[in-house]
């Protein structure tokens, strides 16, 4: 192992101590009600940028994943009482499924096309859903806990842990795939889709596999949201809010680095959270929009391409 | 084939391809065979089908009607990836560097994907690798520039370059020289004709006669998607034929 990987999984395994001590610690329970979002979202973003970010396709069906996630153990849950692991494993399962159906729409539709085309596949689903009496249909499900397993003495701790591995294997993936071969020959396919083929990139088996890891890694994020709100809706599950808010989350942080998202998701997850309880939930798409725009227009490259370009300038100004 | 002798067998054999856009026929019934190490021309005035053939033989294209075969093996369905990592591999007519890489990386993309089974284990073999073709292609000075900084020759030798890195047994160049000066033409001519003594065989594509007189062993010439003439280059260049399509009648 590397010494970058070394480092990597000593920080990994400090984060997962932390979380632990905080929930021994800590015995006010909106921080881990809040926390838990935003590692959601840090989940969301760093797996939406594996497709979104190494390979240049811009999923906006984010919240189609996260839905069926959340749809999946609601499934489960209501069909057999399956326990967290497995619904988690089983969303898993299904995102990759459907993450290999996005990948084979990439053999035909390029850029723009792409993204409509999974903005359609979010609202064929949450149609789907809708209809579908035995999970709720449009009124939605109420969904009971099952008592929370020791060391945690409540079951918002347990999902924010549960969430905070989430966020380390989603972290982990990301990084893996960023180092390796495969993070090359999506860049190259980013860059130019033909040139990489004709260089020998399998392109299409590589942007169907990064939409299987990214689709997995969503619907796997979603699966705890059932039991963290014991309820479950099609039009919160399925919102748009959660596609544009992790589309912007990883545009913000920069896509060139598995950081990025992570860096994002804090960033505008803390925001979120924080206006949410200080003025309104509806401020925050106000704020979204904005901060969105200025980077757009600002930093192109999000905050980690801003950081490091200012970094090159100090240096360069020094030489 | 096997009347004729193992060592004649072609190293890319073109049997009846046709190639059709709607009602357009790009290319129609084209035959050719090409030998192991041959430095091949191939011309033809604008529109004639050259570029939509080697797209044929790369893979970017799949031709309807007609087998495409290399070495031995029929590739006609293959994806182009696949094409490549047999050992075919091409520049393009307006260069399509990968423009977030540096000129090291834009090959380590070729080392990785096309060349992985000839030995390049650890990342340091594989670095040897890439500067060895930069050394052979005259870019060693630019591996760690981006690709977006080159100038125009120095981006065809960079697809040259990358081309190499896959490996290749058949290289195609298509017009590498295009809008190069003089003296630009005859840098990438000599890299060409280096190559060819690596033991690659050659299509170069190309307008500039001078550039196709010197480096051909043989000439085919398109004109609408048929051949017109095919042989040395001198004889090729005083067909009739070859003549009108490109000064008209």
């Amino acid at each position: 192992m590397s010494r970058n990987s070394v480092v990597f999984w000593i920080g990994a395994a400090l984060f997962l101590a932390a979380v632990v001590l905080m929930t021994q610690v800590i015995g006010n329970q909106y921080p881990f009600f809040a926390g838990y979002v935003i590692l959601q979202f840090i989940v969301l973003a760093v797996a939406w940028s594996i497709l979104g970010g190494y390979a240049g396709y811009v999923n906006f069906g984010t919240s189609a994943f996260f839905g069926v996630g959340v749809y999946t153990a609601v499934f489960l849950v209501k069909a057999i009482g399956a326990p967290l692991a497995v619904q988690i494993a089983a969303a898993a399962t299904v995102g990759a499924l459907l993450g290999f159906a996005v990948g084979l729409l990439t053999l035909r539709m390029q850029g723009i096309f792409f993204s409509i085309a999974t903005i359609a596949v979010t609202i064929v689903i949450e149609t789907s859903v809708t209809n579908w009496r035995f999970v709720g249909g449009a009124a939605g499900i109420q969904i009971q806990r099952p008592p929370v397993m020791p060391p945690f003495d409540n079951y918002v701790q347990m999902l924010f842990f549960v969430q905070a591995l989430l966020v380390v294997l989603a972290v982990a993936t990301a990084r893996y795939i960023q180092i390796s071969w495969i993070g090359r020959g999506l860049q190259a396919l980013k860059d130019d889709e033909l040139a990489a083929e004709c260089t020998g990139v399998p392109t299409l088996r590589l942007k169907v596999l990064a939409c299987v890891i990214s689709g997995a890694l969503m619907c796997a994020a979603g699966a705890p949201a059932a039991m963290y709100l014991q309820y479950a809706d099609p039009s919160s599950a399925f919102n748009l809010n959660y596609s544009v808010t992790v589309l912007a989350m990883s545009l913000i942080g920069g896509t060139a680095h598995w950081m990025g998202p992570v860096v994002g998701a804090i960033l505008l997850g803390v925001t979120q959270q924080l206006l949410a309880v200080t003025i309104s939930s509806e401020v925050n798409v106000l704020v979204l929009g904005i901060m969105l725009v200025l980077f757009v227009v600002a930093a192109p490259e999000g905050l980690l391409g801003l950081i490091g370009r200012l970094v090159r300038y100090r240096a360069g100004g020094k030489a | 084939m096997t009347a004729r002798g193992i060592s004649e067998q072609p190293l890319l054999r073109i049997d009846a391809v046709t190639k059709r856009f709607g009602g357009f026929v790009a290319l129609d019934n084209v035959s050719v065979d090409i030998r192991p190490g041959e430095r091949f021309g191939l011309i033809g005035p604008n529109g004639s089908g050259k570029t939509t053939l080697i797209n044929c033989i790369s893979g970017a294209l799949r031709a309807e009607v007609g087998t495409v075969v290399f070495a031995g093996e029929d590739i006609t369905r293959l994806p182009a990836h696949m094409r490549t990592r047999r050992g075919i591999a091409r520049s393009f007519q307006i260069p399509r560097p990968f423009k977030s890489m540096t000129v090291a990386e834009n090959l380590m993309v070729a080392i990785d994907f096309a060349s992985v089974a000839d030995g390049f284990v650890s990342a340091a073999q594989r670095r040897d690798g890439v500067m060895s073709i930069l050394m052979r292609t005259g870019l060693a000075s630019k591996a760690d520039v981006s690709a977006t900084r080159l100038s125009q020759v120095e981006l065809r030798k960079m697809e040259l370059a990358r081309a190499m890195a896959t490996r290749p047994k058949l290289l195609i160049s298509d017009e590498a020289m295009a809008g190069l000066s003089s003296s630009e033409v005859d840098e990438v001519l000599d890299l060409l004709m280096k190559l060819a003594g690596e033991d690659i065989t050659i299509i170069m594509i190309e307008h500039i006669m001078q550039a196709v007189m010197r480096f051909s062993q043989r000439v085919m010439c398109l004109d609408a998607g048929r051949i017109i003439a095919i042989g040395g280059p001198a004889e090729v260049m005083a067909n009739q034929r070859v003549q009108e399509a490109y000064l008209g009648t």
